[in-house]
């Protein structure tokens, strides 16, 4: 009996949990809109916008499908992203995280991006291939400099657990460490294509490619997806501020520690979205194939370099 | 909750954020981007230009239509998800405006779609814009923007009249 209460507890928490991180993912389009727009000399829409803009294409009247793929493919891609949060410490706190979840993630990483690929693919629009081929490019490409400079991170702290990388950091964070600079620049770049921000917009450059893989996309689709992006935000942004700016921990013991620590995990995810936003702001697309050079041309040898500077840290 | 209750909601939901599809066929088209831009801002009122048709809420006729362009206006018109509204941008969609006697564009827009506002000015100016959106907004709160509706309801009559342009020029007069 006791167990069977203690489950629902747990499970209520964990809706909590993901419904708050998907909250602050959709205030954070609002914000992120508002930021871009006085970045332009502009007095741009409300911070609330994101939930006005999801409440209106839920509540649309016709919504057009083009077969069940279509529709599964965005529960798809919400519960993987739902997923990856659940499994990275936020503010220090810990739901499902285990020993070796630093691959899990890297893994789970990839999941709600193949949903949405498939939804686009099921949707048969010319332009949405074109965005799904250019999404996976992008994928592959961003995904190289960002696991080695992950692997610098497991190596220095010996531990393939992204709670124990965030422990480990308690008092110093890893981006103060000489070689951790580099590698977080390197993130900081693959974060950008993560979260699909200019210069590396390519999948969904709406001038090219009308939205590419959202192209078919309307009513209540169009809604889930909105959802879908707030939260990757919350995702990418908490998993860089996980790996190199110590989760946000600033106290240990007790409620209020973890209050304390909340806040400050929010404070540095804002930071880490607005700078992308400022990123975005200042600089036009790249063509998918300079993107591609990019990562694997200057990025992944920058990660590299970090890497045996941390390897041979390590072993003197 | 009430039926009522509900569409109200949606109603102002869906006022607060206007997605609009600019099909540019004449004139007008080249008020949009200052209308968009640092000067007059329209984002600050939620609305935002999108790509697609299944995307928008808004569909603006930027002037004159031709009848090849009449027939694509409808496909888009037809693609987007309800409630969509239809707004007619200057004198040509209204009554031809200068080009009333040409052979190859329509006189009156509202033959063949539902048009929600019409937007007097050859061309109107992007306050024009601005204050049309505002007064769509206001329609769209009382729910008397009912283009839509108007359209499910008289489809026979309009695709009469679609099929009548396509085959010999226009149907007014
Ligand atoms: S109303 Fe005037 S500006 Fe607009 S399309 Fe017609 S001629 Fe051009």
């Amino acid at each position: 009996m006791v167990t069977v209460v203690s489950g629902l507890i747990n499970v209520l928490i964990i809706a909590i949990y993901a419904t708050v991180a998907m909250m602050i993912g959709i205030l954070f389009m609002g914000i992120g809109r508002k930021i871009v727009a006085r970045v332009h000399n502009r007095v741009g829409p409300p911070i609330y916008q994101g939930f006005i803009d999801i409440a209106k294409l839920i509540l649309k009247k016709t919504n057009i499908t083009h077969g069940w793929i279509y529709d599964l493919a965005l529960l798809f891609s919400i519960t993987g992203i739902v997923l990856t949060i659940l499994f990275l410490p936020i503010g220090g706190v810990k739901l499902l995280s285990t020993e070796g979840d630093a691959f899990l993630v890297l893994y789970l990483l990839a999941i709600p991006a193949l949903g949405f690929a498939l939804g686009a693919g099921a949707s048969g629009n010319p332009n949405s291939a074109i965005g799904v081929m250019r999404a996976l490019v992008m994928m592959l490409s961003y995904e190289l400099p960002f696991v080695i400079s992950m692997v610098a991170l497991m190596i220095y702290y010996d531990t393939t657990s992204i709670a124990e990388i965030v422990a480990s950091q308690y008092g110093k964070w890893a981006i103060l460490i000489p070689p951790f600079a580099i590698s977080a620049a390197v993130a900081d770049m693959a974060l950008q294509g993560m979260l699909m921000e200019a210069p590396f917009d390519i999948p969904i450059a709406p001038h090219e490619i009308a939205s590419g893989p959202m192209a078919e996309f309307g009513g209540k689709h169009l809604g889930s997806l909105m959802i879908y992006k707030a939260g990757t935000i919350v995702a990418y942004t908490t998993l860089f501020v996980d790996l190199f700016l110590g989760g946000g921990v600033v106290m240990k013991g007790g409620i209020v520690a973890d209050v304390v620590n909340f806040i400050v995990w929010f404070i540095l995810i804002f930071l880490v979205f607005t700078l992308s936003l400022l990123i975005n702001t200042s600089f036009p697309r790249f063509r998918i194939e300079q993107a591609f050079k990019f990562y694997w041309k200057y990025e992944a040898v920058l990660a590299i370099i970090a890497l045996v500077w941390v390897y041979w840290m390590v072993i003197s | 909750m009430k039926y009522e209750e509900w569409s109200k909601i949606s109603r102002i939901a869906s006022k607060k954020s206007l997605w609009i599809l600019h099909f540019c066929t004449g004139c007008g088209a080249i008020e949009m981007p200052p209308v968009m831009t640092s000067r007059f801002d329209m984002e600050r009122f939620g609305m935002a230009p999108m790509a697609t048709p299944r995307q928008a809420d808004v569909l603006l006729i930027t002037g004159y239509l031709t009848v090849k362009t009449l027939k694509r206006v409808i496909q888009v018109y037809e693609q987007m998800q309800d409630p969509k509204y239809v707004v007619a941008f200057g004198s040509c969609p209204i009554n031809g405006g200068m080009y009333w006697d040409s052979y190859n564009t329509i006189n009156q827009l509202d033959k063949y779609l539902p048009v929600d506002l019409y937007l007097a000015g050859c061309m109107p100016r992007p306050e024009g814009i601005i204050n049309a959106m505002m007064e769509l907004m206001e329609m769209i709160e009382k729910g008397e923007a009912r283009g839509w509706e108007k359209y499910r309801k008289n489809y026979e009559k309009y695709k009469k009249n679609q099929e009548m342009a396509f085959k010999f020029g226009k149907v007014e007069e």
